[in-house]
């Protein structure tokens, strides 16, 4: 017993609470996401008898020769493309320049802070009050403003929504560089400066190396919210117009399973997207040296 | 590192396993044979102003008679649509007995959950519902010939128009020229190009799967004489009338006659549009900032008789749901709520018409006294409904697409477009 428990088994009991949660929240959902991906599966009312036969992976092979599914990865590659590496850079030359300011630091904090807890739904409203047909950008563009206009363009239109989910999650990824600076030694800063290094030379010597792990996190973060895309595609441009070009995976995962009464194919579409997000983060892992010390 | 790799993973797929079955957990009633039991019962109605009146004295009406079958009612619980209300209701075993706000093309889903019960099974059941609204209610039945729903009542979408606008334009505000497409086009270009507004017209360029209901379905019934989009499990929207239909709405679109964009807020209110398609609601609604208006038939082609045109009903049904313990009672309810006494209560209250095939002569008081109103109750004689199968979301989700694509977009052909979406709802028919 005490070998099934170890040396304190006391411990079992303060870890249970979350053990049960991470046993309903996410091992039962994941398992039944999996079984249901297998069948031809629909919600019915208790107690109905209704046949919801086995079918191997044919959901499997609706999903990945459906050209909407297609297109909406697609998509959220172009979206990826542009908000990772954006978000990665942003977040941490911001991070660095708060660091250092003496004067309206909390205001500053604040201001970057405040679109990532304000809801979806508000600052959609701004940025449809910018980048809309009769929108300020466009209005100081004159000319110059694409048509069609950026959100019912098919090439602009995920770029444009990239551009504002990078700016609505940018204060999360701040203040975790923010923490992060906070472990660099500030000896390192004063030897660079010794050894007659400048501000930006600090920057990549000292300071890039020193957040190398809120990198890793701020990358496969960034990666993981990237691929559950829903709302901004939903509200921005009206149900992942125009043409499909802002669909993304999880739009189609709710048009299929919920509005369309068809969940086992949302299912396997919720799965291969997981894959998918599973091998961008170990790639992520290998080539941005997230190595444990 | 592994292991918050491992994490992540895992709160991924969880994060996308949960949107999926959050709403598959639960008990609750279950479905039986009921038909006959009596005693409370609970009921949703709609939830803007007017309908909740209307609900309101509909259940103290029947309360005072009925103390040992009282209804409780409250609004239809907040949520994205009453569509997935309604559906995660059915899967936890908590729907009431009666909704007043089903819509007809979400009832085939409803029923293949086993979420509704079958009215055809009382023993009036469907002779009740063939009386009251005649040859219509066939739109309503399903696919097994049975009606899983009572339609209610109906918006008949008609052309609303801003008299003010058409004058500013030079156009004649009391007989506009809008009957035929080449007519409405001409109007429609004379509005944007005079600058009386900046769109024409400007239906919801979305792509949720009931923006048809809108621009395309309306027209093709006038089109068609008053055909539905998919009828005995085919498509029927690809031939020279859905074609018609969709070359229409590509001029409208090619000229810049309607806005490719979703509007924030009501262009038709705003004064950037000088036509919308809306239903009797809109009198009300729009009365209060655009006193001079006026309504006429969607267009068709070669122009119809106004008294001849279809149009979409943006109609709403009554579903009785399985869970409901005392079914007899509500078979009761229902009948009482679409009573010519509640329907007329309706009509006053709300403005809405409802799905009986006497409104004009029943009501004659009521649209002597609100002529305006008389021109959409003509026009309820004459709709089209959406389909009521089991795959009708997914049927009107692949008519959007094209839609947006081909029409909206303006990337490709339209006949091809129209095509492919006959076929893949053609498709799903035969899933159904």
């Amino acid at each position: 017993m005490k070998r099934l428990l170890g040396a304190q088994p006391i411990g079992w009991l303060f870890g249970a609470p979350y053990l049960v949660f991470a046993a309903v929240v996410f091992a039962y959902p994941l398992g039944f996401a999996v079984y249901m991906s297998f069948f031809d599966y629909f919600f019915t009312a208790p107690g109905v008898d209704v046949e919801k036969p086995f079918v191997g992976f044919d959901n499997y092979v609706a999903v990945l020769t459906d050209p909407a599914v297609l297109q909406s990865f697609g998509n959220v590659l172009v979206f990826l493309v542009i908000n990772v590496p954006l978000t990665v850079v942003l977040s941490i030359v911001l991070a660095t320049a708060l660091n250092r300011v003496v004067h309206l630091r909390t205001f500053l904090r604040v201001s970057y802070y405040v679109p990532y807890v304000t809801a979806s739904v508000a600052l959609v409203g701004v940025w449809l009050f910018l980048f809309g047909g009769d929108g300020l950008v466009n209005n100081i563009l004159g000319p110059l403003a694409p048509d069609p206009s950026w959100l019912v363009n098919p090439t602009l239109a995920m770029p444009t929504i990239a551009l504002f989910v990078t700016w609505k999650q940018l204060g999360f990824y701040i203040l975790l560089y923010l923490a992060a600076l906070q472990n660099v030694p500030r000896e390192l800063y004063e030897s660079a400066s010794t050894d007659g290094a400048g501000a930006v030379r600090s920057f990549f010597s000292v300071t890039v190396p020193g957040v190398r792990q809120a990198t890793v996190l701020v990358l496969m973060l960034s990666t993981v919210i990237g691929a559950n895309l829903f709302t901004e595609p939903y509200l921005l441009t009206g149900g992942g117009g125009p043409n499909g070009a802002s669909a993304s995976p999880v739009l189609i995962m709710y048009q299929r399973g919920i509005q369309q009464g068809h969940p086992g194919f949302a299912a396997a579409l919720g799965i291969v997207l997981t894959i998918a997000v599973l091998i961008v983060a170990l790639l992520q892992r290998r080539f941005a040296g997230g190595r444990d010390e | 590192m592994q292991r918050r790799t491992r994490t992540a993973v895992l709160a991924a797929t969880a994060a996308a396993a949960l949107s999926l079955t959050a709403c598959s957990s639960g008990g609750g009633g279950e479905a039986s044979d009921a038909t006959t039991a009596r005693g409370p019962i609970t009921i949703w109605y709609s939830n803007n102003a007017a309908e909740v009146e209307w609900g309101k004295q509909m259940v103290e009406a029947w309360n005072a008679e009925h103390p040992d079958e009282e209804i409780s009612a409250q609004e239809i619980p907040a949520g994205k649509s009453s569509e997935e209300v309604i559906t995660a209701a059915i899967t936890a075993g908590t729907t009431p007995c009666l909704v007043f706000n089903n819509l007809p093309a979400a009832t085939g889903q409803f029923q293949k959950q086993g979420g509704l019960v079958d009215l055809s099974s009382f023993s009036d059941g469907a002779s009740y519902i063939e009386e009251r609204s005649g040859a219509t209610a066939d739109q309503y039945k399903s696919a097994d010939g049975d009606y899983y729903q009572l339609p209610w009542k109906s918006n008949p979408v008609m052309i609303f128009y801003n008299k003010d606008l058409f004058s500013a334009a030079g156009l004649d505000p009391e007989n506009p020229s809008l009957s035929t497409y080449d007519e409405f086009l001409a109007s429609a270009k004379q509005i944007v190009d005079s600058g009386a507004a900046d769109y024409a017209i400007n239906p919801s360029p979305t792509s949720e799967f009931f923006q048809p209901n809108f621009d395309y379905i309306p027209l093709f019934a006038a089109q068609t004489g008053g055909q539905q989009i998919v009828e005995d499990g085919k498509a029927t929207f690809a031939d020279d009338a859905g074609y018609a239909v969709g070359d229409f709405w590509r001029s409208v679109y090619a000229d810049d006659l309607a806005g490719k964009e979703k509007y924030e807020g009501d262009a038709f209110v705003d004064g950037k549009a000088a036509m919308a398609i809306v239903g009797p609601w809109a009198i009300a609604y729009y009365g209060e900032t655009i006193k001079n208006w006026g309504v006429v038939p969607v267009p068709t082609e070669n122009g119809t008789p106004a008294d001849e045109t279809y149009t979409f009903s943006d109609a709403k049904s009554v579903g009785m749901y399985s869970s409901c313990e005392n079914q007899g009672t509500a078979w009761d309810v229902l009948k009482f709520a679409t009573s010519e006494e509640q329907d007329g209560q309706l009509l006053e209250v709300t403005g809405q018409m409802p799905l009986r095939t006497d409104l004009a002569t029943t009501y004659s008081d009521y649209f002597a006294a609100n002529p305006s109103y008389e021109v959409f109750g003509d026009q309820a004689a004459r709709t089209v409904e959406d389909p009521t199968d089991p795959e009708a979301v997914a049927m009107m989700q692949a008519l959007r697409d094209a839609y947006t694509s081909a029409i909206i977009s303006g990337d490709g052909d339209v006949k091809k477009a129209l095509d492919d979406a006959a076929a893949k709802i053609d498709g799903l028919a035969d899933q159904g």
